[in-house]
């Protein structure tokens, strides 16, 4: 069924009995020719661009849970494309510019809202990787504004311009950044995956990985033995687990990140706004809840919940820069398991083991990458070869040293 | 949560900074080039116990701690010369 | 309703109080709350449902009120969302609804109603999709306007809030009978005991149950338990304190109201957050009654049968003509109590038999409907297959009772289903030293309360190792509680869940169709459970109406994660104490005082505060001064205090062999009394940080770290120390506060250490040696980070800010003064030396040029991993100098580098400017660069490109040392 104003008028009327399930639940067959592990955005993605890009339809998504319960159920929701380093830049462009016809291609509204996105800066040398940021992302041909204070005051006018411990000196307006609906991205592509045929299991869990003279076979479930010839791991914070049943040591450490929502407000908070000195991003959902977040945790842990530290330094950023939210009550808050990798920028990549691929180490900016890992990964497991914009998430970069590191603060997992 | 440091006892999260696996504190020889790549980047990160590495910047002591990364029960801590 | 002419056990009917609600002048007492105030009123239309606008009423007592949300005047500007059940009442108080326009009677939005077949579960996934660019235009904002509760002020909160600690043995949380029972045994064991209660007033259901304890009213009994508590020095009661998280290791996040039931709170804060660390807990929060969906159960005036009870005893509201709707004994019993306390009961309806004893009549059936368009008028039940319509201005509902879990749950850990009071109940040990106990634990009982109280807190104290005097239980009931369930009410019409968010059954069983029969799934498709009552008096109901519509169990069905916090708590006070000029530490060098006397902006560096540049009256702008002071350095002599620097000092037999190991140049074949310049490595092979290293003695070093990367230095130095050196002898302290240290620089530096010393030590470059200052032990080091000949003097703290004042007039004197952070930039760009603008910690030793610098004779931290492929080469970017070739032409940091025959686009960049100046001394502006194989380039031409700041100029690449390359006017 599509769905346009008229079903929903249509269906209205016979009181929405009418409906019908977005997605099949079909009980796994005996063999795929891929199987994906992991049915959260980026494995569905990844099926849905199998079938739609490469035409292969005899494909399993296997989620241990319910399709779409990891990260992406449960993240702050930004959608950018504002990196500066050769290998992410033209990555993070082209997922915009899927995002950008997403809904069209899904005919599922996700609520892409393209509301711009504000980093604020706090000092000139800010101001100097703030530049060069920018103009990075005008060569990749993205948007990039420079906003000074006065500029961005009359945005932000709710900003703190008089805080004297990290004076506002300006901003990088990203206009087509923004955020979408977490959970109707996951659905929606599910449910065009689901559409073209591709079997998406839920409540089956892998617990082991069939590997024959090096390369892989097929996979052992909580819902019996399936066979395949190429099986992708999109697992996220779990990666490390997963990728064990088939031998594999990975570089990935995982970790906490809480985030945090508002109780419902009229509308106070029309972009994405960031902090330049301590890590603090905040938007409002459609609902009116504001949404925000900060750094991870800092300690490896998989009980995606987190400690009040954690909390205290977000509230205590999020009232430097904007005072105005104190006076808004934290609803609710929570912890995912985020794949940290030792520079801070994902793996698309073969593994060591034939037929086996990774999507993985997408740290804690894996929502806005969803388009685009879904795209490269499809491309990689239906062709054998990287996708060009996704050429340098190669497993064997640590070794090499061809490193992605944005942040630039080295090996050590938890500082990305 | 709550970390023993060897010199000062159980103290609050916030006056820790953490490093990472306790792997780390053993190097590979300078020449061992796939030894040092799993050093720095590759890590069993288990979901149960672990030891990883803590500094406690009050007193300026390193300390290795064995905890549970689903439940977070933290079980012990001891230096890093012990933890060796 | 109106308010009872006598009882009110939380009233102090001697003083009323003036409020408003809604620009409506209104009277109340001392002790009511917002909600019993406007109740007591007969105010019953409080606010606007979130989606379909509908009216809505107080239908709690508590923190769990899903409805009544208002907006009330506090410091001048109205706070969003304030649950009027939670709001004590004060003199002058204003509140007015919200959600609503133009007024709460007269809503527009109220058409969302009629509208309500095409807004069900999910619609808007469905539509709102073409055109493409409507959405942010129009679509978008206007649910976004429609959607949202209170309005949230846009001017700064900055009301007083604070935050604390606390430590105890046992943190208590709930003071019902089974809190009180547990913190009285525990105290009188002598534990340090914390009780935190959420309301008011303690005593939780005693203050409103008409049942005796040890033959006396609960109130009394509690009254009695309270007095003795207040007396023990090791007991802390806390009322008004709403425990919202459980932690690890025994930490609670605890919040305070402390001003907020103030008229005029002043300096008061406002609330105070918590953090208490218990060695043990014992959750004794009660449960909380369950609504029961029938059709039209949403009416303002539709209230929970506790509530109603509540606001009766402790308010003395009277709730007029009163229908009960319930399907337990428990409600029966309590309709029966109140009836006979003269509250107005008309009718008791169950669809369970019941014994008809009762003083008003009852009726086997159920209720299928409700009228009044702004407040109940009339009731509707089905009963033996008839309808009868019942006048009523409130309907009481009990559809059982949830027990209050969810900070057990904080952990993750999943609740049990109990058949047998259809609800789910805690597991032991869900939180680590954690008992729940009472209703929270599902033994509803006064008697199971007490006992499983007076339990729980022996076993804490025998865990803690104390002894457990005997507390003899009171004599209290023991009634049995039976209930048959009942989530839904099979009647047409829409029946609500979750009232805040206008979730109603058919969206639940709408969603299972869809395929969102997960709880999770239905959870985030409907909304359920997600408004700001997180689905305390609804997720049960919903599950069990996906349970129904899946043919499944509830218990098989299970519930969504309990997260923090258990009610929300306010931003302010979670940040309070770190935010603002508390955001991060400030510190301040002991020429601060001066330098600000002196006119200069002072700009952060680190944690610090260093000047930028010294005004003078003749200057026209900051660049003036910048470059008179970068000349100061260059013909006369410049002072700047370079004490933010990180200084650690490593002694020992072996220091020599350690800073060896952490720098890649070797220190151990430095003599005493000489400085070297030094590199460090992360282990991963790229720089870590620059500085100097003095040797002062055989055994004793000296080494400076950058500003900002001191701390990060000092950590490693330790890590490095206690994980692979640990056998060796030396010692490391940072001793960065304990040393004032000033940079004495250009070609009269040494007239002007004559001045001061009198007598000039012959030091050569690069050399250090004690001196003595007016009887002031104190160390000079002949070092220059602006290339001319230069000395740092540095002497103990306390003399610092004497010292810089007498530099500052000697320079003064021979035609130089003090010199800012941005004249100390020129000086370094201009000869080429790297800040934290270059090594940003993607660069390599190589990429710098210093790949000389690491030794080949020894291991170092990061030597290993230097060694990678990736980390040198030509495809690497390496330090260069730029010069515009027309030198006027401004260039700039965040510049990126092109080919001058390509467009500025990623696939032909070259690299980027990293630090720009312009020098007075070369007449030119100046960068440095990273630059694809920038050293092989000198001579080239690139052109440099800032699209955001609309500049375009040809650059050459060149040498990074501008001036005196061969470095003789600071060595000579």
């Amino acid at each position: 069924m599509r769905f346009n104003a008229l079903s929903v008028l249509r269906q209205g009327l016979a009181g929405n009995t009418g409906w019908r399930p977005h997605w099949r639940k079909p009980d796994p067959k005996p063999e795929y020719e891929m199987l994906i592990i992991g049915g959260g955005g980026h494995g569905l993605a990844t099926a849905y661009y199998l079938a739609k890009n490469h035409g292969l339809t005899n494909i399993a998504v296997l989620e241990k849970g319910y399709l779409g319960g990891g990260s992406i159920g449960r993240n702050t929701t930004i959608v950018r494309a504002n990196y500066f380093l050769p290998g992410n830049s033209e990555f993070y462009s082209h997922s915009l510019k899927l995002w950008e016809g997403l809904e069209a291609d899904l005919n599922y509204n996700v609520m892409h809202s393209q509301r711009g996105l504000i980093n604020i800066f706090h000092s000139d040398g800010q101001r100097d990787a703030a530049a060069r940021r920018g103009n990075a992302m005008l060569a990749q041909g993205d948007d990039a504004i420079l906003l000074g204070r006065e500029e961005v005051r009359e945005i932000l006018p709710y900003l703190d311009y008089d805080q004297a411990r990290f004076p506002i000196y300006g901003g990088l307006y990203h206009k087509r950044g923004g955020t979408a609906r977490h959970d109707a991205v996951a659905w929606g592509y599910a449910r065009g995956a689901d559409q073209r045929g591709v079997d998406l299991i839920e409540n089956c869990e892998v617990t082991g990985i069939s590997v024959d003279a090096g390369r892989v076979t097929g996979v052992t479930t909580t819902r019996g033995q399936i066979k395949a010839r190429k099986v992708g791991i999109v697992t996220a914070g779990r990666t490390s687990q997963v990728a064990a049943m088939a031998g594999l040591r990975l570089p990935i450490e995982s970790h906490i990140l809480q985030a945090f929502v508002t109780e419902g407000l009229k509308p106070c908070l029309d972009h994405v706004v960031t902090f330049g000195m301590g890590h603090f991003y905040i938007s409002q959902s459609d609902k009116g809840g504001l949404v925000f977040g900060g750094d991870l945790d800092f300690y490896a842990s998989y009980a995606a919940r987190g400690n009040l530290p954690g909390v205290e330094q977000v509230m205590e950023a999020g009232m430097t820069l904007m005072p105005m939210i104190g006076r808004a009550k934290m609803l609710r808050s929570w912890g995912g398991i985020m794949d940290m990798t030792p520079d801070g920028s994902p793996i698309i990549d073969r593994t060591p083991i034939d037929g086996l691929y990774l999507d993985a180490g997408w740290c804690y900016g894996g929502f806005k990458a969803v388009p685009a890992s879904g795209w490269c990964m499809a491309h990689l497991m239906a062709t054998d070869q990287p996708h060009p914009v996704a050429r340098r998430f190669r497993l064997d970069r640590f070794a090499t040293g061809d490193l992605l590191d944005e942040e630039g603060t080295g090996s050590q997992h938890n500082l990305h | 949560m709550r970390l023993p440091c060897p010199c000062c006892g159980w103290r609050d999260l916030r006056e820790f900074t953490y490093k990472g696996a306790a792997d780390m504190l053993h190097r590979p020889a300078l020449d061992d080039a796939s030894g040092w790549d799993d050093h720095l980047h590759n890590r069993t990160n288990p979901a149960g116990e672990t030891r990883d590495l803590w500094y406690h910047d009050p007193c300026g002591t390193w300390v290795c701690v064995t905890r549970d990364t689903v439940s977070h029960a933290v079980i012990s801590g001891a230096t890093l010369g012990e933890a060796r | 309703m109106k308010r009872r002419d006598t009882g009110g056990s939380a009233l102090n009917r001697a003083r009323k109080l003036g409020f408003s609600f809604d620009g409506r002048a209104l009277t109340g007492i001392e002790g009511d709350t917002l909600a019993s105030s406007l109740l007591a009123n007969g105010a019953r239309l409080v606010g606007r449902s979130f989606k379909y606008h509908r009216p809505r009423g107080v239908m709690t007592a508590g923190s769990e009120e899903p409805n009544a949300m208002v907006e009330v005047l506090r410091d001048g500007s109205f706070h969003p969302n304030i649950r009027a059940t939670m709001q004590e009442l004060h003199q002058g108080l204003e509140a007015r609804a919200q959600n609503c326009w133009p007024s709460v009677r007269r809503d527009v939005m109220a058409v969302n109603d009629l509208l309500s077949p095409f807004l069900g579960a999910g619609f808007y996934y469905k539509t709102f999709m073409w055109p493409r660019t409507f959405w942010e235009g129009l679509y978008e904002p206007l649910i976004r306007r429609a959607a949202g509760l209170g309005r949230l002020p846009q001017s700064h909160q900055d009301a007083p809030h604070e935050k604390a600690f606390a430590f105890c043995d046992l943190l208590v949380i709930g003071s019902g009978p089974a809190g009180l029972m547990a913190a009285l045994a525990a105290a009188r064991a002598g534990a340090d005991v914390i009780l935190a209660e959420e309301d008011r007033q303690m005593g939780g259901r005693l203050l409103c149950d008409a049942g005796q304890i040890d033959g006396m009213p609960g109130g009394t009994w509690a009254a009695g338990v309270l007095a003795e508590l207040t007396d023990l020095p090791n007991v802390r009661l806390m009322p008004r304190t709403s425990v919202f998280g459980a932690y690890d290791g025994g930490v609670y996040g605890v919040m305070e109201r402390v001003g907020l039931h103030m008229a005029a709170p002043g300096r008061t804060p406002r609330e105070c957050y918590w953090r208490i660390t218990a060695k043990r807990a014992i959750l004794a929060t009660g449960a909380l009654e369950r609504p029961i969906a029938h059709p039209d159960n949403d009416r303002p005036g539709v209230m929970m049968l506790g509530a109603v009870a509540s606001y009766w005893h402790r308010f003395a509201v009277d709730p007029g003509r009163v229908v009960v709707f319930g399907n337990n004994d428990h409600a029966l019993a309590t309709a029966k109590a109140l009836a006979a306390d003269g509250m107005d009961i008309r009718a008791y309806i169950d669809p369970r038999e019941i014994a008809a004893d009762a003083p008003f009549k009852t009726y086997q059936g159920e209720v299928i409907g409700t009228r009044g368009r702004h407040g109940l008028h009339s009731v509707t039940l089905r009963h033996q297959g008839r309808e009868t319509r019942l006048e009523a201005d409130t309907l009481a509902l009990s559809g059982g009772w949830n027990p209050s879990l969810h900070l057990a749950c904080h952990m993750n850990g999943r609740p049990v289903w109990d058949a047998g009071i259809a609800a789910f109940v805690p597991r032991p040990d869900m939180v680590p030293g954690m008992a729940v106990v009472g209703a929270a634990a599902g033994q509803f009982s006064t008697h199971a309360a007490l006992m499983t109280g007076a339990q729980a807190a022996r076993a804490a104290l025998a865990d803690l190792g104390r002894s457990a005097p005997d507390t003899p239980l009171p004599q209290v009931e023991d009634a049995p509680y039976a209930l048959t369930p009942l989530w839904q009410v099979q009647a047409k019409g829409r029946a609500w869940l979750d009232f805040a968010n206008d979730v109603t059954t058919k969206d639940v069983a709408q969603a299972a169709r869809e395929g969102f029969a997960s709880v999770e799934h239905m959870k985030r498709y409907t909304t359920q459970g997600m408004a700001p009552d997180q689905g305390k008096s609804s997720n049960m109901g919903a599950l069990a109406v996906l349970a129904d519509a899946t043919g499944g169990t509830i218990a098989g069905t299970g519930t969504t994660t309990f997260r923090p916090p258990f009610v929300p708590v306010s931003i302010a006070a979670l940040g309070a104490g770190g935010y603002g000029a508390s955001f991060a530490p400030q510190r301040f060098t002991t020429s601060h005082a001066q330098t600000r006397r002196m006119g200069a902006p002072m700009i952060e560096a680190g944690l610090w505060y260093r000047p930028s540049y010294f005004p003078q009256a003749t200057d026209r702008d900051w660049r003036c001064a910048c470059n008179r002071e970068t000349l100061y350095v260059r013909h006369a002599v410049g002072v700047c205090d370079v004490s933010t620097l990180g200084k650690i000092d490593v002694q020992g037999p072996d220091a020599a062999r350690f800073l060896d190991f952490v720098y890649t140049n070797t220190m151990s074949s430095l003599k005493p009394g000489r400085v070297r310049y030094g590199l460090m490595l992360r282990e991963d092979g790229h720089v870590m940080d620059d500085g100097t290293c003095a040797r002062l003695a055989d055994q004793h070093f000296l080494i400076t770290t950058t500003t900002a990367a001191a701390g990060e230095v000092m950590r490693h130095l330790d890590f490095v120390q206690q994980a692979y050196c640990a056998d060796w002898a030396f010692r490391l302290i940072s001793v960065t506060e304990a040393w004032a240290q000033f940079a004495i620089a250009g070609p009269l530096a040494d007239a002007l250490l004559g001045h001061l010393l009198g007598d000039v030590p012959d030091l050569p470059f690069l050399g250090c040696t004690p001196v003595t200052l007016g009887g002031v032990e104190g160390r000079l080091f002949r070092i220059s980070f602006s290339g001319e000949r230069g000395y740092e003097l540095a002497v103990p703290a306390r003399y610092g800010a004497d010292l810089f004042r007498q530099l500052v007039a000697l320079a003064e004197g021979l035609g130089g003064g003090a010199y800012g952070m941005e004249a100390l930039n020129v000086l370094r760009i201009e000869k080429g030396f790297v800040t934290h603008a270059e090594i940003d910690g993607r660069v390599t030793a190589f990429d710098l040029g210093l790949q000389g610098m690491v030794s080949a004779k020894k291991d170092c931290i990061g030597k290993a991993a230097s060694q990678r492929p990736g980390l040198t080469g030509a495809a690497r970017l390496q330090l260069v100098g730029l010069r515009p070739v027309d030198r006027q032409s401004e260039i700039t940091a965040g510049a990126h580098l092109y080919p001058c025959d390509k467009p500025a686009k990623a696939t032909y960049g070259q690299g980027h400017v990293t630090s720009v100046s312009y020098s007075p001394t070369l007449q030119s502006w100046l960068g440095l660069a990273l630059v694809e194989n920038g050293r092989a380039r000198h001579g080239e031409t690139l052109r440099l490109d800032d699209g955001l700041r609309g500049l375009r100029t040809d650059v050459e690449i060149c040498n990074p040392v501008f001036l005196d390359p061969d470095g003789g006017r600071m060595r000579d």
